[in-house]
């Protein structure tokens, strides 16, 4: 084709920028992993040092209750709105979306005022039953941070997937005598098990790679991604943080790939 | 028709839901425009805590303005062009460059900040830029554009548009303007509002990445939730909204323009 140059001229600034800026850096980031006084054991202490391990084990946890927490939710809202016409549904299909752009420290600042000392659902126990229930900087207000930052993310993918489900089967199983539970279970989910899949998949890499949301809620629950942050800026370890941060991106990238059937194109970070 | 059970247990769990998203929103709103959040709107409404937060932090608001739009640009001139050629080369190694350029969504901002640290610290003029911050909000913006550019192109024919261009003499640059950047207006459109709605908010790069110097608009925040009376902090966080809900309309816009479009 004589036109070959002309592509090469088109995709030189992209090659450049790539270069540069991602697989140099990524090569870099490998090559710091290895390099520390422990060498390529600094990989397999992830697994033998406590420290790593329980924050490994408790971040993989809360992710995966988030996931399972936000399917539950997001399944039954979006099984809720898809195939309803009714006035306003546009505004409640934005108002569930809108949250979207918040980046993980405004989430986290969402929850203080849920959940915080001088939060709304404290004022309202003091109200009623006489103590301030805070609980904006324990795993809680973290789980429930990781939920609002999550639910927008999928709801709209299982939307869709809801409206592409067919009425006249769940029509169908009615008529031949089955209870609601059991049409969610041998009808629907079926129908919906790739968008869920593909959901759950960025629920769960989204809540591994939070940041934000864990830095300003500045729990005592040192998820991965503090972990990462206090062994480069205050235990100054470079090589460390470089081999958790490849692990990190190992396990979000895995999962990502994974959900690829349903080809999300929300951003996972925030 | 009776409403069955499932169908209020449905929409009450979407209404507690929404409520769950809208309610501390409206609340950061409320006690940014309140004399004091603590005895409530009864206070009286004020606009001191939003002139406050420009004194304190107009700088990181300009500086979020001025490196969206410069990662904008960037993302412009890098992915357009690129994307077309993605979509002319076709392929196995067209998928494989996408693929690449789509890992920085993927991979926690956190470890992308790393790298580019470990990398071009060194470089100290730079990395004490706010250019360095561009670098990384065009890596991470990067895959939008290119992708929301690529969309477009799937749906016209611009085989046929370019090679009748080609048969009517004009050149491959000519064409390349004239003809297909036009024609991919609306996937440029879709893929500017949300390179610029995430620069805005990006935090996880930003934070590893700033300098006391090249603060933006999210470690600005971070800052006032961690040392700002609660007032202050809501104050700002309206700011930020004030600024991305106009961004997350267009996006809306140009969804639905997009999906009016007649497909070939």
């Amino acid at each position: 084709m004589p036109n070959h140059r002309f592509n090469i001229v088109l995709l030189l600034p992209l090659a450049v920028f790539v270069l540069a800026f991602l697989i140099l850096p990524l090569g870099q980031l490998s090559v710091t992993a290895g390099s520390g006084e422990q060498g390529l054991m600094a990989f397999v202490s992830i697994l033998t040092e406590e420290r790593y391990r329980t924050s490994l084990f408790v971040t993989m946890l809360l992710a995966l209750a988030t996931t399972l927490a936000t399917l539950i939710t997001s399944t039954i809202a979006a099984q809720t709105l898809a195939g309803r016409r009714f006035p306003g549904r546009s505004l409640v299909v934005a108002l569930l979306t809108f949250p979207l752009a918040f980046p993980g420290v405004v989430v986290g600042f969402m929850i203080i005022l849920l959940g915080g000392r001088l939060g709304l659902v404290g004022t309202l126990t003091k109200a009623t039953i006489g103590t301030n229930v805070v609980f904006a900087y324990s795993i809680v207000g973290l789980f429930i941070g990781y939920l609002y930052f999550s639910i927008p993310r999928v709801i709209l993918t299982l939307m869709a997937a809801a409206e592409k489900l067919d009425p006249s089967l769940v029509e169908a199983a009615r008529s031949l005598g089955a209870g609601p539970f059991m049409i969610q279970r041998d009808v629907v989910l079926p129908a919906l098990y790739p968008a869920l899949f593909s959901a759950g998949a960025l629920s769960f890499a989204t809540a591994m790679g939070a940041f934000g949301t864990a830095f300003t809620l500045a729990t005592s629950i040192d998820v991965f991604p503090m972990v990462i942050y206090t062994e480069f800026t205050l235990a100054t370890n470079a090589s460390m943080a470089a081999a958790l941060s490849i692990v990190l991106g190992l396990v979000t990238w895995a999962a990502l790939a994974l959900a690829r059937s349903g080809s999300s194109q929300v951003p996972a970070a925030g | 028709m009776t409403i069955r059970w499932t169908t209020l247990v449905g929409g009450c769990l979407t209404a507690l839901i929404v409520a769950f998203l809208v309610t501390p929103a409206i609340m950061s709103i409320v006690a940014g425009l309140s004399v004091n959040y603590a005895k409530g709107l009864s206070s009286g409404l004020t606009l001191n805590w939003v002139i406050q937060v420009w004194a304190l932090y107009s700088d990181t608001i300009l500086r979020s303005i001025l490196v969206a739009l410069a990662t904008l640009a960037l993302t412009l001139l890098i992915g357009v062009p690129g994307a077309y050629a993605l979509v002319r080369q076709g392929g196995r190694l067209a998928v494989l460059v996408e693929e690449l350029i789509t890992l920085p969504v993927a991979i926690p901002g956190l470890a992308l900040a790393l790298a580019l640290i470990i990398t071009y610290g060194g470089f100290g003029a730079f990395r004490g830029s706010s250019l360095f911050i561009v670098v990384g909000h065009v890596l991470f913006t990067l895959p939008f554009m290119v992708r929301a550019v690529m969309a477009v192109l799937g749906t016209i024919d611009w085989k046929t548009l370019d090679e009748g261009a080609a048969s009517l003499g004009a050149s491959s640059w000519r064409r390349f303007f004239d003809v297909i950047l036009p024609n991919v207006r609306p996937g440029v459109m879709a893929g500017a509002l949300t390179v610029v709605t995430l620069s805005i908010g990006e935090f996880n790069l930003t934070w590893m990445m700033h300098t006391p110097l090249t603060k933006t608009l999210p470690v600005g925040l971070a800052d006032a939730y961690a040392s700002m009376r609660l007032e202050i902090a809501s104050a700002y966080t309206l700011t930020f909204f004030i600024m991305i809900v106009p961004l997350l309309i267009g996006m809306q816009m140009a969804a639905d323009f997009t999906e009016k479009r007649p497909k070939p």
